[in-house]
């Protein structure tokens, strides 16, 4: 299938918007999506997610004889691949540009910063090395694939362990991980990529920008940095012009995004290390919350000038703690189990009156465009003058009102990231008060206390996907 | 489908209206929910002009092929009189012809030959897209967002039975907000809705 195109009205909006400091998700110009770390059962296996693009890194190692001009070197392989479900445009089998730049740039920020320790991986000089091979699988595309890419490598490669082997003259013993524990690669630093996109030949910039940004944006500027803040890797694409002193602010920027980063994947790393240490139950399965049908987490656009209206989006790594899930399958009938409930139908819940569809039996009167031209002008010029910037102001009796995780539309949510501290010890006595008061009962509104991020789940009774577009 | 009774293929509710005075018998019909769009003859449809090729313009609606649209079907529209189309415009329309043997068709004209609110679509304005199920919530008789929403303020609402729907306010602001809330409402109960609404207003 070919891409959708850009029509000439959403690139004409999307540039005012920008060249109005408004994005359309609400966020601001240096803001990030939401990050989500998932870790698989297996070591070396991660799902990173920005927003709603989903990249999968899995790492696997095997041993090989070494390249004949390195013989104590071990052997790293990259592959990017660009899953057609990822977006319309993507089809299997195509070496396409995009491709080719992603797998040069993910190269480049993971072999040629020396990372990772090669010299640990050798065996037998000359004869036996280990070869690691990372595969980063693009999931779903929705803008930003390169920063989502180079933090699920960096991560995957973190997470995995191979196996422990041990040389006694000419033997090596490779040992399996049952028998010895199995050894993490040797990591030197964290290199992750921060993507900048550049508009209006490069009058505004915007980090991560999503998939409709990237549809109208010039140019693009990427800057691999670890968290001393050693540059690995810097591309400009687009053949946008860029001044000395942006590329300095934007290096700045990229410092500061990739010291929150780094943290995040710390934390992320040390709850999955922690849940396997102590038993309990690890794995994708056990991170996508019960329960939860769809969880798409939208946030309303944050209304600066007029009505101030901040939606919450929390950058926070997660490696979910294990969740209550009960993993027994019920058996009904032999040849039928279930595992797990179903949610409630909430479809006939939906709207108060039941309301019938415009089916195509219903004839062309019913489906005709709905022009809604309303022309009310009482309420809407007062409103929408008179406001200032003021910020919500948290009262606790609020607070204690909430008895069920607000749908992210609700203001007043704050976010984390390092820039807005005045926000975030707001945010973070609202969790705590938030998880005391969940009712785990009602199922309409069943979110995992132990869950940072605010999702919640309803809708109708159909199984998809979460984040993934069809 | 078998002779004597109809299977179900997509999973959904199943739903059934009596014998009405338009329509001739009861219909059963499956509620069911999609993205991916195909096309249907009579549907109406947003499509974005990819090329112009000689008489016709190709448009692409969602779905697996382009449709094409011929540049007589608009309202006065004559040989010399050509309507004024650009590659990346918004258009409009219905499905003419859309079966899974050809290429769809669609026009912009009903059958009287007048327009009845399809042609071009404005240059202002803001185009996404949503569920195909969402879409039909709106189109609903009753709509209650629809409703709501114009109640905050006004503005120019063109959906696609396709998924996309466009929208157009007085300010860049405005129109994000009800980008937002529209795309939150497929997952949002009525409830969840009034408040954010509400919320809004106050504010």
């Amino acid at each position: 299938m070919k891409a959708t195109p850009v029509s000439n009205c959403e690139r004409r909006f999307l540039l005012r918007a920008i060249e109005e400091r408004k994005r359309l998700d609400g966020r601001q110009c240096y803001d990030y999506r939401n990050v989500r770390i998932s870790f698989g059962t297996d070591y070396g296996c991660c799902i990173v997610e920005l927003g709603k693009t989903r990249v999968l890194g899995q790492v696997s190692c095997e041993l090989v004889p070494p390249k004949p001009n390195r013989p104590t070197e071990g052997i790293l392989f990259f592959n990017v691949e660009l899953s057609p479900m990822a977006a319309p445009g993507f089809e299997p089998g195509r070496q396409s540009d995009l491709l080719v730049k992603l797998n040069r740039l993910i190269e480049r920020c993971l072999r040629n910063s020396k990372c990772v320790d090669t010299e640990s991986l050798c065996v037998v000089a000359g004869e036996k090395v280990w070869q690691i091979r990372l595969d980063l699988h693009v999931l779903n595309h929705d803008g930003n694939i390169i920063d989502a890419a180079s933090i699920a490598g960096i991560v995957a490669l973190c997470h995995f362990r191979r196996p422990d082997v041990s040389v006694q003259g000419e033997e090596v013993t490779v040992y399996t991980p049952e028998e010895r524990d199995p050894v993490p690669l040797s990591i030197h630093h964290m290199p992750i990529c921060v993507s900048f996109a550049f508009f209006q030949q490069g009058t505004y910039l915007l980090v991560d920008p999503s998939e409709r940004e990237e549809c109208v944006m010039d140019g693009v500027l990427v800057i691999a940095m670890n968290k001393h803040r050693e540059i690995c890797t810097i591309q400009s694409s687009g053949g946008i012009m860029l001044v000395k002193d942006q590329v300095l602010r934007c290096s700045k920027i990229t410092a500061v995004k990739v010291a929150e980063m780094t943290e995040l994947i710390q934390k992320a790393l040390e709850n999955d290390q922690k849940v396997r240490k102590e038993g309990g139950k690890f794995g994708f399965a056990e991170s996508i919350p019960n329960q939860k049908i769809t969880a798409f987490k939208m946030g309303s656009a944050a209304v600066d000038t007029n009505n101030v209206e901040e939606q919450a989006e929390e950058i926070i790594a997660k490696a979910d703690p294990p969740s209550e899930v009960f993993a027994k399958p019920i058996l009904h009938t032999p040849g039928t189990a279930q595992i797990g409930e179903g949610i409630e139908n909430s479809w006939g819940d939906l709207e108060e009156s039941e309301r019938e569809e415009a089916a195509e039996e219903e004839g062309e009167s019913e489906a005709t465009a709905f022009e809604c031209q309303t022309v009310e002008t009482e309420e809407t010029s007062t409103m929408s003058e008179t406001k200032k910037d003021e910020p919500i102001v948290l009262s606790d009796s609020e607070e204690e009102e909430v008895v069920i995780l607000e749908p992210q539309e609700l203001p007043k949510k704050t976010r984390a990231p390092a820039s807005c501290s005045r926000n975030h010890n707001r945010w973070k006595r609202r969790r705590r008060k938030e998880s005391r008061n969940l009712s785990p009962a009602n199922p309409l509104f069943y979110s995992d206390p132990d869950v940072n991020d605010t999702e919640y789940s309803c809708g109708p009774a159909w199984v998809s996907c979460p984040g993934f577009n069809c | 489908r078998c002779p004597a009774a109809a299977g179900v293929t997509k999973c959904g509710l199943l739903r059934h209206r009596q014998a009405g005075g338009a329509a001739a018998g009861g219909a059963y019909w499956v509620d069911s929910q999609q993205k991916r769009y195909v096309p249907v003859k009579g549907d109406y449809v947003i499509g974005i002009v990819t090329a112009k090729a000689g008489d016709v313009f190709k448009l692409d609606v969602g779905g697996s092929e382009q449709a094409s649209l011929s540049y007589l079907a608009f309202e006065g529209t004559t040989k010399r009189n050509r309507p004024n189309v650009q590659v990346g415009d918004l258009i409009y329309g219905r499905f003419l012809v859309a079966n899974k043997d050809m290429e769809p068709e669609m026009v912009c004209i009903d059958g009287n030959g007048r327009s009845s609110g399809m042609g071009i679509i404005g240059q202002d304005g803001f185009l996404f897209k949503v569920s195909l199920g969402l879409i039909r919530k709106l189109l609903a008789p009753k709509c209650e967002i629809i409703q709501e929403l114009s109640q905050l303020y006004p503005f120019e609402l063109v959906l696609g039975m396709n998924g996309r729907i466009w929208i157009k306010a007085k300010t860049v602001q405005q129109t994000l907000i009800i980008v937002n809330i529209l795309e939150a409402c497929e997952y949002m109960t009525a409830e969840q809705r009034k408040q954010a609404l509400a919320k809004l207003s106050g504010n």
